[in-house]
């Protein structure tokens, strides 16, 4: 960890004008992330602005139904949250799914939204990464690729994004708001995050002077017919192979409408809205379900390492619209798959 | 104050260190320290205030050996920096004891046998009194769950949780 400058951000003006001044200033909430990048030089600010007196920790219903989730409310107070539990299990069911209690305790939303990948390479500042240092090569396309991206990925990058809260808002159509010196602005969820592409440095569209104070939810949460199943090698605390946010909205055995959001295989939370317009109209089965999962794959990829991934994926699409259709979610604690 | 090695090779200007003053009340004692901007919570427990029952681990948040409890909650202290929690209260596994007596979280990890190298137990008891106050927990698979934070080298998870379940109060 190099040396650092600490600030403290009074409001959010007053967060987007220090960052607006310093462009090696990061702002820092939870930390949890962020610490454990600069302790490994990943990171190298040379300023944190602590944002965490800033008033952005509440959860209110908006005025067309849905919640507006403050970007500082903790992952552990969000997930365990009453109206999440009551309209939003699947966001909830999600955020427990992720890291352990005491990381949940400090993690914040925002934070969340904007952590970076776990690629073994993006963290040995000994090897060539471009999303580290750009131009300097990707290790994981001819490295130990097992954790890499089946979707989506690039000749720059084959990273996953880690987050499991992230799937869930995706297939939730939640919306993020930000704050920077033009003023305030939302972003859709689903192009929050950014694709590889050429440059894999940028993880997201916000820009480097804007804050994140916010994320809405609209007011479908699939409260009834959804899941968050996550497959990954141990039976807890530990980054998804393959994860899946899956949400239906039922009329009898017909789909009226359906969201589906893959974590662990791509650069951003993965959302197919092809795969979900050919589940609507269907008979919530087997059928269905594999064609959608057919969809979402058709374009997929497999590394050395990383292809059994494809059928992995598959497989986990199937089970999840089968739990979500039978109304019987993944338990996060019982971790038998049902 | 010269730059240091790694600063000379990248290149980059760093500042030099400052130090900030913090007060935390430190198992109910108010402690003033002062303290350079990327000293953790852990460092500041162990270095400064010479309270070594919570441990260095991995120091990247993913062993738990590092917990302790900053407000009622349990936290990763080897991620928390210090200057972030001015003013809060933290309790450590030196904190846990009262008149004399260990905390019933201690006593069960003696009563069953939740450790052998003990390096983690000062993570695993703060973790498991934080768990037993969010009160999330009711079932051996919840506790599994939510003690998945912490770490333990030596295996007594089957203890570990049977000494939780002691202090919940369970069967």
């Amino acid at each position: 960890m190099i040396n650092f400058h600490y600030a403290r951000a009074n409001d959010v003006a007053d967060a987007v004008r220090q960052i607006a001044a310093d462009p090696k200033a990061k702002f820092i909430a939870g930390g949890t992330n962020l610490v454990d990048l600069m302790k490994e030089n990943v990171e190298r600010s040379t300023r944190l602005i602590d944002i965490t007196h800033l008033p952005l920790k509440s959860v209110e219903p908006t005025e067309d139904g849905g919640l507006r989730i403050g970007a500082l409310v903790p992952n552990s107070d969000l997930a365990y949250h009453p109206l999440i539990a009551e309209r939003y299990p699947l966001l909830g069911s999600a955020l427990l799914a992720g890291a352990s209690a005491q990381l949940r305790n400090m993690a914040s939303t925002g934070g969340n939204l904007l952590q970076r990948t776990r690629c073994y390479y993006f963290y040995d500042t000994a090897t060539p990464c471009n999303k580290r240092e750009p131009g300097s090569g990707c290790s994981a396309i001819n490295g130990v690729n097992r954790i890499h991206a089946i979707l989506g990925a690039s000749e720059s990058c084959i990273a996953v994004h880690p987050s499991d809260m992230c799937v869930a808002l995706a297939a939730l159509d939640a919306t993020v708001l930000v704050s920077g010196p033009a003023g305030a602005r939302s972003i859709a969820m689903t192009d929050f995050h950014r694709l590889p592409g050429t440059t894999p440095q940028r993880d997201t569209n916000l820009q480097a002077d804007e804050i994140v104070t916010a994320v809405e939810l609209p007011a479908q949460g699939f409260a009834k017919n959804y899941t968050y199943l996550k497959v990954r090698d141990r039976l807890s605390y530990a980054f998804a192979l393959v994860s899946v946010a899956a949400a239906l909205d039922l009329d009898g055995g017909t789909i009226k409408e359906a969201r589906l959001a893959l974590g662990g295989v791509a650069h951003k939370p993965w959302r197919n809205t092809n795969a979900e317009a050919a589940l609507r109209g269907k008979a919530a089965g087997r059928d269905a379900f594999a064609e959608a999962a057919d969809i979402v794959l058709h374009d997929a990829k497999g590394h050395a390492h990383n292809a059994f991934k494809i059928d992995l994926a598959r497989r986990v699409i199937v089970r999840a619209l089968t739990q979500a259709a039978n109304a019987t979610p993944q338990s996060q604690s019982d971790k038998k798959i049902r | 104050m010269a730059p240091s090695v790694t600063a000379r090779r990248i290149g980059e200007t760093i500042p030099a260190p400052e130090k900030i003053p913090v007060k935390l009340i430190v198992n109910g004692v108010e402690r003033q320290l002062t303290v350079a901007p990327w000293t953790t919570l852990l460092d500041a427990l162990r270095d400064h205030l010479d309270l070594t029952g919570t441990k260095r681990g991995c120091d990247h948040g993913q062993c738990g050996a590092c917990t302790v409890l900053v407000d009622g909650r349990r936290v990763n202290s080897c991620l928390t920096l210090a200057v972030m929690k001015d003013g809060a209260a933290v309790t450590t596994v030196e904190g846990l004891a009262k008149n004399g007596a260990l905390h019933p979280l201690q006593q069960a990890f003696i009563d069953r046998d939740a450790f052998q190298c003990g390096y983690c137990t000062s993570g695993q008891i703060c973790s498991g009194v934080g768990l037993i106050a969010e009160g999330k927990a009711t079932t051996d698979d919840e506790i599994r769950e939510l003690m998945s934070g912490n770490i333990c080298r030596c295996g007594c998870y089957p203890n570990i949780v049977a000494a939780i379940r002691q202090a919940m109060g369970r069967p």
